[in-house]
């Protein structure tokens, strides 16, 4: 195996040549790098934010932010601005010290999953030999977060929430787990690097690049993509902050600069859980030709494929929040273990017999593909009831002729007695 | 004096070492505060908090599946159950609890007396230091795996049974309240 | 090597570290004239009553204990995942049989009406 290029190799060669000790090169690449890292995840929820303001306005037919800044791209600079400049607040009774580390919580949880994201070939903070349970571990993070918040806020609406934080992220970690099983399976590693490198295609030398793992496991796929729109509270599962009804959730008594913080994680959240699907099931950096180039080059390409690919991701979910409408707790919390983990639990014990089979790959694969369409085809067909349901129930509503039904006075005693 | 330095440098802590004191601190720290804190919900934090520490050791001793199984299970799973024992707890949500009572004298002379006799072990034993070359961090994840099956097979198993035999309870208990 | 995880200690100083400037921050800039109407817990326009903080149903620490219990699985199942391809058939008994106990504990909890939510 050939030495491949690291970022951290690299940078380091760069400050010893400069004549920098060891140490303090080392030292120095390493902070920059997590600098740098951090400050993109921080810089890219503007963009975030405003993508999806625009997105969502353009389908509910509006035009959206545009008066700060070109089509308002400076909107949320704005925005963040004001946010840094508010008043500090904090609710009689409170629990000030609980109170305040929520946020500090929910942003480190978040922040903590750049490390292991690959961007590029060799554009990895740290690849861990646990990159999968790292990602899992920094999820239970996230979920005390919530609850801190809603339990020191002394608030009703935002104690309730944080209660149905805690049953939502738990109950769809296992799911979301159990998916990201799936390749971990196939590949036999858990670092987050070599999962992506291992999803080439490799033609005569070139690198294809379209190995994705969706192509092989779209169940998998799709179970991971449901349970991660529930990790990040997006909107079929936005009920933890269902407006009409809990007002806006376990950060209701939040404001300014520690609100912002809340949103700033939950928005990364969305992105960096678009991030992982990518590299676990939609190949990552891969693409056409992306390591036959020297290294610099190769580097930029595969930067270019992974951020198209994790915008689309981040798009598709700002379209579902724009459609979908929000579903019950009792919904909510029966999709999760009455349907998404007896499915990923019998299709990772599918999986795991289809990769034991003899006959080589093929049969082996085929399996696993035949496996797959079955747990999507449940899934969907699932989905397809509730909805066609719903959409019964909700004519029903509106049909004159029933709601003139429904609209009869409830029988009072005097008239239940005239009727006897 | 180049000599003199280097060997200032060889009596220096190492970063490890630095770091090892610096989580060594903190997980005491919130351990005390899990005694000490008035508030039952800030002893549940102080533990979160002093979990954490532990699986900061962990990492620190080059353990990464023992660090994020420590954080995975005490901090997802068990620190969330403690917190929900809490609320589910009649009167024990509001006010403050002192965490003193008739016998902490009595406790703080027993705790005393382990502890010292505990350091003077620790500091009596002539430990072996031995050097382990772990190899390849996926090897070892491989290792495990493959001991789980093999060696450590009838622990493996007895933990499932635990873990099964810890759910029949919890239904158990919870049950009364179910059915209504 | 320890000295890989560097960057992810750094990364835990930077996001503490924004983390701490972002709640400190404000308070230094913002302005302060509080009222006792402000600090109210906001609950759309009701003049909040008794503590909010009060106790809730069993259901959810039930819910917390499935998590736990899969959880479990779930950190056992990885490292064996891993070496899923070079073991053997035999292999496959042990974590059968540990798949089985959790799965029957699993039904049997469903069973017993744990996952219910509406009443």
């Amino acid at each position: 195996m050939q030495q491949e290029w690291l970022w951290s190799d690299s940078l380091i060669n760069l400050f010893t040549g400069l004549g920098m000790p060891k140490f303090l090169a080392i030292g120095l690449a390493y902070g920059l790098g997590a600098f740098i890292l951090a400050n993109v995840g921080l810089i890219l929820t503007l963009a975030l934010i405003w993508i999806m303001r625009k997105v969502l306005s353009r389908i509910q037919d509006r035009i959206g932010p545009n008066r700060v800044g070109r089509y308002g791209l400076f909107q949320t600079v704005a925005d963040a601005m004001k946010l840094l400049s508010k008043e500090v607040i904090r609710p009689a009774h409170s629990d000030m010290i609980t109170y305040d580390l929520a946020p500090v919580f929910s942003v480190f949880g978040v922040i903590m999953i750049l490390a292991v994201i690959p961007f590029a070939p060799g554009l990895i903070g740290v690849d861990l030999n646990i990159g999968v349970l790292y990602l899992v571990a920094l999820g239970s993070v996230g979920i005390m977060a919530d609850l801190m918040a809603g339990w020191s806020s002394n608030n009703k609406y935002a104690l309730l929430a944080g209660f149905r934080v805690v049953a939502q992220l738990l109950s769809y970690e296992i799911p979301m787990v159990l998916s990201m099983l799936a390749p971990v399976l196939l590949l036999g590693t858990m670092r987050m690097g070599e999962i992506s490198a291992a999803q080439g295609l490799h033609v005569l030398g070139l690198n294809l690049g379209f190995g994705w793992l969706v192509f092989l496991m779209p169940g998998a796929f799709l179970i991971f993509f449901i349970s991660a729109l529930a990790e990040s509270e997006q909107t079929p599962f936005d009920l933890l902050e269902a407006e009409s009804e809990l007002i806006s959730g376990f950060h209701i008594e939040y404001s300014g600069m520690k609100f912002a913080m809340f949103f700033l994680a939950q928005f990364i959240n969305t992105f960096f859980l678009g991030a992982i699907a990518v590299t676990l099931f939609l190949g990552g950096w891969q693409g056409p030709f992306v390591d036959n180039l020297p290294a610099p080059f190769s580097q930029i390409l595969g930067l270019i494929y992974f951020n198209i690919k994790t915008f689309a991701v981040y798009i598709a979910i700002v379209w579902i929040k724009g459609t979908f409408p929000r579903i019950r707790v009792d919904q909510m919390m029966s999709f999760a273990w009455k349907v998404l983990v007896p499915l990923v639990l019998s299709l990772i014990l599918w999986e795991m017999i289809a990769l034991k089979l003899p006959g080589g790959a093929v049969i082996q694969y085929g399996a696993v593909l035949v496996g797959n369409l079955v747990v999507i085809g449940v899934v969907l067909n699932i989905l397809g009831n509730h909805f066609k349901r719903e959409q019964v129930r909700s004519k029903r509503a509106f049909e004159p002729k029933t709601l003139i039904g429904t609209m009869r006075p409830a029988p009072t005693a005097e008239t239940a007695a005239a009727g006897d | 004096m180049p000599a003199n330095l280097d060997e200032l440098i060889a009596q220096l802590p190492t970063f490890q070492q630095f770091m090892f004191v610096q989580v060594a601190l903190f997980t005491a720290v919130m351990a005390l505060l899990v005694v000490l804190a008035r508030n039952l919900f800030h002893n549940a934090l102080a533990l979160v908090g002093a979990l954490f520490g532990v699986a900061g050791l962990y990492a620190l001793l080059e353990a990464e599946f023992l660090a994020v199984s420590q954080v995975l299970i005490y901090v997802g799973g068990i620190s969330t159950l403690i917190t929900f024992a809490i609320m589910l707890t009649r009167g024990m949500m509001f006010g403050d609890t002192s965490p003193n009572n008739r016998q902490a004298g009595t406790a703080a002379i027993v705790i005393g007396t382990m502890f010292s006799v505990m350091a003077g072990f620790l500091l009596q034993v002539p430990w072996q230091e031995a050097y382990v070359e772990l190899g390849d961090g996926q090897a070892i994840i491989a290792n495990l795996g493959r001991l789980f099956v093999n060696e450590y097979l009838i622990p493996f198993e007895m933990m499932a049974l635990l873990l099964l035999v810890v759910l029949a309870g919890a239904i158990m208990l919870a049950r009364d309240h179910m059915i209504e | 090597m320890a000295i890989d995880y560097l960057p992810l200690l750094i990364l835990v100083i930077i996001a503490i570290g924004f983390g701490a400037i972002a709640v400190i921050g404000p308070s230094l800039l913002g302005p302060s004239r509080q009222n006792k109407q402000k600090l109210e817990p906001y609950e759309s326009g009701m003049i909040p009553f008794a503590d909010a903080r009060r106790r809730f149903p069993i259901k959810y620490y039930m819910v917390a204990m499935l998590f736990l219990l899969f959880d479990i699985e779930v950190l056992f199942l990885y490292p064996w995942a891993v070496t899923l391809r070079e073991l053997r058939w035999q292999a496959f008994a042990p974590m059968g049989f540990f798949l089985i106990l959790l799965v029957f504990g699993f039904l049997y909890e469903w069973k017993k009406g744990a996952l219910r939510w509406e009443d």
